[in-house]
């Protein structure tokens, strides 16, 4: 008898929080059946086993913030058959890519004693930066069922159901009542990729995308609507300036916006 | 990646280096190396390599009020200690006053953080070691039902921060002041049944736990913990130690420091005045604080074969399932307790200033202080996490261990050293990148 030979995943680290990788084990309903369908090759978060590459499916946490990280990611991607990224460091950088928009010498010496000890990039970039990448699942954090879906998706060989669509459309979908339109608050829903399940709406916050830009976003029209109800420039240009800062709908959003950080 | 240079003959006299290049089952990028001369023991490094983000030169600039979103993305696992000590500090920093029921729901989501963690440390990443399985998937297999019964515990402490936190991993309803609206009441009373199986199967878990063949070693450690004379300090306390330290949480920086050391990306935690290495988290606070534990868990430490004061951080396994249950016991009853509350979230004036704010991580405490200009802004930002304070004790006991264990073979000898890094559930992610600015030019 011949087991049928079990697709390798590996996940792997960059620059990150540990959150999405963790979304992973967070799947406490899944998990075992996730470790039964496929072999755990290589998850340093979760084991000390590893198996050698090529992997099936890479997952890739974390953003490329030092010159050592920007020659692993290349090993990483000639080792595995599907490349996914997961979150907005991933994806987008990361929230560590404010630094992308400030002075990088005066930022280490702000934090450590001893700059010459720290070997790091003055910028922190998106995976697909460096390496092509086959998916990107997009959030700060993901969302742990589109993760299970992806994998889902990659294993069978179809098209993951992920929508680019934004946020607004969950809400209505949801009924989730408009915070900015029924209460004046200033919200990134409009141009947000959708996903993360409503979240902030649900509790009469505005959206702050965590899950970054949805497909073809009108970033200035919604500007627009955030000056018209009260915030300034500084505080606009802040709102983009977040988790995914350095993706390029916000960045360049942020960019046009006139104000000091 | 991991790897032994084996040098000429274990056994003999020569040099002998162990070496693990990529630290597994801990959050984050970690690395150790140990030199070994004959009988003695040359050198430790615990080498953090998580590459820096330098979030407090970041804040700088930014409104008080992206203070804990921003600051809780250093950790995916403890967003709680970031999300209230970044909170703590600015309403000190602002002169809010936080009524007492978003604290004790504040308290809540902590438990939740704490039952999360503290089981995915003490199942899933610490229990392999004791067991000598590669992983927790490993042991799934050699003993279906406890994973199983693990993972269930575990989802509740992500169930609590759901519901009150509105997600598991960056909860979106916290904010300065309290939160953006008050948890929906039947979905917090609703958790009440399952939370009180969670609190049997923590104790079956911890029995378990308790027939672990565990490593012999103890020191005479230096502990640091919140106290509060009400309650087992989690969200609220002054700084105690086992020395006779006794200070306000805005004290902090009068006593401890931190050095950066060419080996690290962390800064390292040392007292100030002795510069000696203290240890935070679990033992620490069990021997502060154990008179403040519910009957449950002080006979729950009490069968898992506990005294008063555990200088074992083998034992922290133990240590930690005796706080897991105490958290889902306290989830219990701030759950039976919970009364919706309006506003959701004290009335803030802006003005300049400081703050601090100090809460226990599951790792141990977590202490953050920012000044503000009078229109809010972060001018300075400081945050001491709990792993860069305890990694100079990481290594002292590294070395230790080492002494102690030298007749083991490489493979065996390296392996102990895991789990005694493992003791200490070393969050990585958050160790690296913090410094108090007044001390590195020193």
């Amino acid at each position: 008898m011949t087991a049928a030979k079990k697709p390798k995943l590996a996940v792997w680290k960059f620059s990150s929080c540990d959150g999405c990788q963790l979304s992973l084990l967070d799947c406490e309903d899944e998990l075992l059946t996730v470790a039964d369908t496929v072999e755990i090759a290589y998850f340093l978060e979760a084991t000390r086993a590893e198996v050698k590459g090529p992997y099936d499916v890479s997952l890739v946490e974390g953003s490329i913030g030092t010159p050592h990280d920007a020659e692993r990611i290349k090993q990483v991607r000639r080792q595995s058959k599907v490349l996914i990224t997961i979150g907005a460091c991933a994806t987008a950088g990361g929230i560590q890519a404010l630094r992308n928009f400030r002075e990088y010498d005066g930022l280490v010496r702000a934090v450590y004693a001893r700059p010459e000890y720290i070997k790091s990039l003055a910028t922190s970039t998106a995976i697909a930066d460096h390496v092509s990448v086959d998916f990107e699942l997009r959030g700060c954090p993901i969302n742990k069922y589109q993760l299970l879906e992806l994998l889902n998706a990659f294993l069978n060989g179809r098209k993951p159901l992920i929508p680019p669509h934004s946020q607004c459309l969950d809400c209505k979908q949801a009924g989730t009542v408009c915070v900015m339109v029924a209460k004046g608050t200033p919200c990134l829903g409009p141009v947000t990729q959708a996903g993360c399940g409503n979240l902030c709406p649900s509790v009469n916050r505005g959206c702050y995308g965590c899950f970054g830009p949805k497909e073809t976003p009108n970033a200035a029209a919604l500007a627009k609507q955030m000056a018209a109800l009260g915030w300034d420039d500084r505080q606009i240009k802040q709102a983009f300036r977040s988790f995914n800062a350095n993706a390029p709908a916000f960045r360049n959003l942020a960019d046009g916006v006139k104000a000091g950080e | 990646m991991n790897m032994i240079e084996k040098s000429p003959a274990s056994g003999g006299s020569g040099p002998r280096t162990i070496k693990v290049d990529a630290l597994a089952r801990v959050e984050g990028e970690g690395a150790l190396s140990v030199k070994i001369k004959g009988d003695v023991v040359t050198d430790i490094k615990f080498r953090i390599f998580e590459p820096p983000r330098f979030f407090e030169a970041l804040l700088v600039g930014r409104p008080y009020a992206d203070a804990p979103d921003i600051t809780s993305r250093i950790c995916g696992i403890c967003p709680i200690a970031y999300l209230m000590g970044a909170s703590l500090a600015m309403e000190e920093a602002l002169g809010a006053t936080v009524a007492d029921d978003i604290r004790r729901t504040r308290r809540l989501l902590y438990c939740g953080e704490w039952i999360q963690s503290h089981v995915l440390h003490t199942s899933m990443l610490h229990a392999p070691d004791f067991l000598g399985f590669q992983d927790s998937i490993q042991w799934s297999k050699a003993q279906p039902g406890v994973v199983e019964k693990a993972l269930s515990v575990k989802k509740m402490g992500n169930h609590i921060m759901e519901v009150v936190g509105g997600r598991a991993v960056h909860p979106v309803n916290t904010r300065v002041g309290g939160f953006y609206k008050a948890p929906d009441k039947a979905r917090v009373r609703g958790m009440v049944d399952d939370l009180k199986r969670a609190l049997d199967d923590s104790l079956i878990l911890l029995k378990l736990f308790a027939g672990f063949d565990i490593p012999d070693f103890e020191d005479d450690y230096t502990f640091v913990a919140l106290h509060h004379d009400e309650e087992y300090a989690i969200d609220r306390g002054r700084l105690l130690s086992n020395r006779g330290m006794d200070i306000p949480v805005s004290a902090f920086g009068e006593h401890f420091t931190e050095v950066h050391v060419a080996h690290s990306n962390a800064l390292h935690g040392v007292q100030r005045h002795r510069r000696e290495p203290y240890l935070v988290g679990p033992l620490a606070r069990y021997a502060l604080n154990y008179d403040q534990l519910s009957p449950l868990a002080k006979q729950a430490a009490t069968d898992a074969g506990l005294g008063r004061v555990v200088l074992n951080p083998f034992k922290s396994i133990l240590v930690r399932g005796v706080e897991t249950a105490y958290a889902l016991e306290e989830a219990i009853r701030l759950a039976q307790e919970y009364e919706p509350f309006e506003p959701p979230s004290a009335p803030l004036a802006v003005r300049a200033g400081t703050g601090h704010g100090c809460t226990e991580a599951p790792r141990g405490i977590c202490h953050h202080t920012y000044s503000l200009d009078d229109e809010g802004r972060i001018t300075a930002a400081s945050i001491v996490p709990p792993t860069s304070q305890n990694q100079p004790r990481i290594e002292a006991d590294l070395k230790g261990v080492v002494q102690k264990n030298l007749h083991l073979p490489d493979e065996e000898l390296k392996w102990r050293c895991e789990q005694a890094i493992r003791n200490y559930d070393p969050c990585i992610s958050c160790a690296t990148h913090f410094l108090d600015l007044t001390v590195e030019r020193g």
